[in-house]
């Protein structure tokens, strides 16, 4: 966490540390990029996609509008289910939950499937902090759980990492002959590693991709099959979702399972979708479903419906900024454009940077396939931020001395003459270091005349005027 | 018709020639131009950094500046949306409405309200088309990748009606340059480095010219192509369709 002493860095400032390797950044920008392309072709073998996103979209937001009636409607049916069902407030209420039932169990040494929720309520530390040893199964997470990072993406938590250095850790941890960085044969010494962690544990975390109201069952999508894995292998298994991942009906399934595998990874679907209605005979199962903002986000006009996402990552893989600047330097569990908008809901102070770091080039609204207006909202909170007095003073005075100018034609027209003669007659008080445009680009030239001077000379006495 | 030009700010100080192209592509089309003299900018600075509040003086002079006009026409995609988005004064909510609508970017005006099928300006030259995202996305000058929909666009029918003009295919069609208004100081390594992978895209499929609907995105190119002393220069559309 974050110490006084040690402010944490800004995303500038971490994006420009990423950038100080460039090969890398084009490594990193091209690998996303390929997942993008990846989607766009899946998604075209869908003549009925933005139908599909549509429908969706009214889906999700139909779930946000009667929120309360399907969770409750989904709990009777869980509990009918043979299901316990528990209700947490925060992050804080979520770890206890688990730390609680874990130790029901009597187990030091449990196994969890991918969850960003998970990871929002940073349950590893917590359960860490409480003896408890908690072993990522998934491939991705459990490299950077080795590496001691958290996910840079929520699809793809290591995609920053190369697969040679993802050799090197295994060599280290894990024992693999140091050198060796083929996939196939690193993937196999992981499969090795994580089977005896599953034979010997008693309880599985997963996370939850979809609820359905209408059944009470949570549906798990993995591609390693390490859900199914973990939970037939356990006494007791439990589901910790966030309160929106509820739909309706099972049908609904139809429409968001071929959504979500295309935007995230472009497959036709995830290789594994678990479905987890009741407890098999033996076993129990348990439901966390975690509040922690959400429904103070609910009342928020202009925010809500960041509520819709399915977790998919494309606005991740389709981010010119996320693909330059890397995962981690968004500071916050989730990265990328929709973290951008989740992270200041949570804390505003903390994370206010993060509706900046975005040129609002608007890709990311149009590859989300529950159409939440992503860059719309990256607009809507620099406004709440800079009322609030979370942007920089520089910055803030900077731009009043601007409004000022601008409201004042006569003021304009005669500072940017006056800017232009600067420009012209003394280069070095813009060429310099302190300006942060010139630091790899060029100066525009100065031109002779503005366009109003040339205006006002060549066409003016033609009596065009207003 | 009475067209009103909007010139951006930085337009009006930076590139005159751009703005005196589109005036003159305007009168070439038999449009009577007016430029009102009081016109400064469309606020985009300050409500893109979340201070929407501050930009109200500059608000209220725009639409003084263009209350009464049949059209505002603009060379630029991002002021435009801006305008279109958010241009708001308390208490003058049926004028800025008004305005909002009445505003158009040049070529958007060129292809859907004058309806031009020719144009009389020749550039013989390989040039690549920058898809500005304010103009493509929000003011769907041209079909954007991300959506699975039928392929148009605004720019490029307007480039194939110029003579000798060879338009260059890119390897990402629409892939935002990295200008983004005070982005591109505040984030400035990224911004540069987005900068630098769109100028290599058009350099690389031989483009002797980088045009597009927005100075701003190629403001910040040109800057990248002559620190590198690049041979590829930028050009705003309204200077090709001017051309001769
Ligand atoms: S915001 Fe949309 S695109 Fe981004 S992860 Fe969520 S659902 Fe996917």
């Amino acid at each position: 966490m974050v110490s006084p002493s040690h402010p944490r860095q800004d995303h500038a400032t971490l994006a420009e540390k990423f950038n100080r390797d460039e090969a890398r950044v084009d490594w990193h920008d091209k690998t996303l990029w390929f997942i993008r392309e990846k989607r766009d072709r899946a998604a075209r073998t869908l003549p009925e996609w933005e139908d599909l996103r549509e429908a969706a979209s009214q889906i999700k937001n139909r779930v946000l509008d009667n929120l309360r009636d399907y969770l409750l409607q989904f709990e009777a049916q869980a509990q009918r289910n043979g299901v316990t069902v528990h209700w947490a407030a925060n992050a804080e209420e979520h770890n206890q939950i688990v730390h609680r039932i874990i130790q029901q169990a009597g187990v030091t040494n449990i196994v969890k499937s991918k969850s960003m929720l998970t990871e929002e309520c940073h349950l590893n530390d917590y359960l860490q902090e409480k003896g408890i040893t908690v072993v990522d199964t998934d491939l991705g997470e459990r490299i950077v759980q080795l590496a001691g990072e958290s996910p840079s993406h929520i699809v793809l938590p290591c995609i920053h990492w190369k697969k040679e250095e993802i050799g090197e850790l295994f060599h280290k941890h894990l024992g693999t002959p140091a050198g060796n960085a083929d996939p196939k044969f690193l993937t196999g010494a992981a499969r090795e590693h994580l089977r005896q962690r599953f034979m010997t544990s008693r309880v599985a975390i997963t996370g939850v991709n979809f609820a359905v109201a209408e059944t009470g069952e949570v549906v798990v999508c993995t591609n390693e099959g390490n859900a199914d894995l973990g939970v037939q292998l356990a006494d007791v298994h439990i589901a910790c979702m966030g309160i929106e991942k509820i739909i309706p009906e099972r049908k609904d399934l139809g429409i968001f399972l071929r959504l979500l595998a295309r935007s995230a990874t472009g497959q036709p679907v995830t290789t594994y979708s678990s479905h987890f209605r009741r407890p098999r005979v033996g076993q129990t199962m348990h439901i966390v479903l975690v509040d922690n903002g959400r429904s103070a986000r609910l009342q928020e006009e202009s925010f809500r419906n960041a509520l819709k996402c399915i977790r998919c990552g494309a606005c991740m893989n389709t981010c010119p900024v996320y693909r330059r600047s890397g995962g981690h330097s968004y500071h916050y569990a989730i990265a990328g454009p929709i973290g951008a908008i989740l992270a200041p809901a949570l804390d505003m102070k903390q994370h206010a940077d993060l509706p900046f770091a975005s040129t609002l080039c608007g890709s990311c609204t149009h590859v989300c396939p529950v159409k939440i207006n992503i860059h719309e909202q990256l607009y809507d909170w620099r406004q709440v931020l800079a009322r609030q007095g979370y942007v920089g003073g520089v910055k803030k005075l900077g731009l009043m001395g601007m409004a000022a100018v601008l409201a004042r034609p006569r003021i304009y027209r005669w500072s940017g003459a006056l800017g232009r003669w600067f420009m012209k007659h003394m280069p070095a008080l813009v060429n310099n270091r302190l300006n942060p445009w010139y630091k790899q680009r060029e100066m525009p030239a100065v031109p002779r005349q503005s366009f109003q001077e040339w205006y006002r000379q060549n066409r003016q006495q033609h009596g065009q005027q207003r | 018709m009475k067209v009103a030009l909007f010139v951006p700010c930085y337009v009006d100080q930076f590139y005159p020639q751009v703005a005196i192209a589109t005036l003159e592509v305007l009168e070439k089309q038999g449009v009577t131009v007016v430029y009102p003299t009081r016109q400064t900018c469309c606020g985009q600075p300050m409500a893109n950094s979340g201070f929407e509040h501050l930009a109200t003086g500059c608000n209220e002079n725009f639409v003084e500046s263009f209350a009464d006009c049949d059209y505002i026409v603009s060379p630029s995609g991002s002021c435009v949306l801006h305008i279109k988005d958010h241009l708001h004064v308390d208490g003058a909510e049926e004028k800025t409405a008004s305005i909002r609508q009445r505003t158009y970017e040049l070529v958007e005006f060129l292809t859907d309200v004058l309806q031009v099928k020719t144009l009389t300006s020749r550039f013989p030259h390989r040039v690549g088309l920058h898809q500005s995202c304010h103009g493509q996305r929000g003011l769907k000058l041209s079909q954007m990748s991300e959506l699975v929909a039928p392929p148009f666009s605004k720019t490029g029918q307007l480039l194939g009606l110029v003579e000798g003009l060879e338009l260059v295919q890119l390897n990402r069609a629409d892939e935002c340059c990295g200008f983004g208004g005070t982005f591109c100081v505040a984030e400035e390594a990224v911004s540069v480095k987005m900068g630098k992978d769109r100028v290599a895209d058009h350099q690389a499929h031989g483009a002797a010219f980088i045009t597009g609907n927005d100075m701003s995105c190629l403001m910040h190119l040109d800057g990248i192509l002559r620190r590198q002393n690049s041979p590829t220069k930028i050009v705003h559309v309204a200077e090709i369709l001017n051309a001769w």
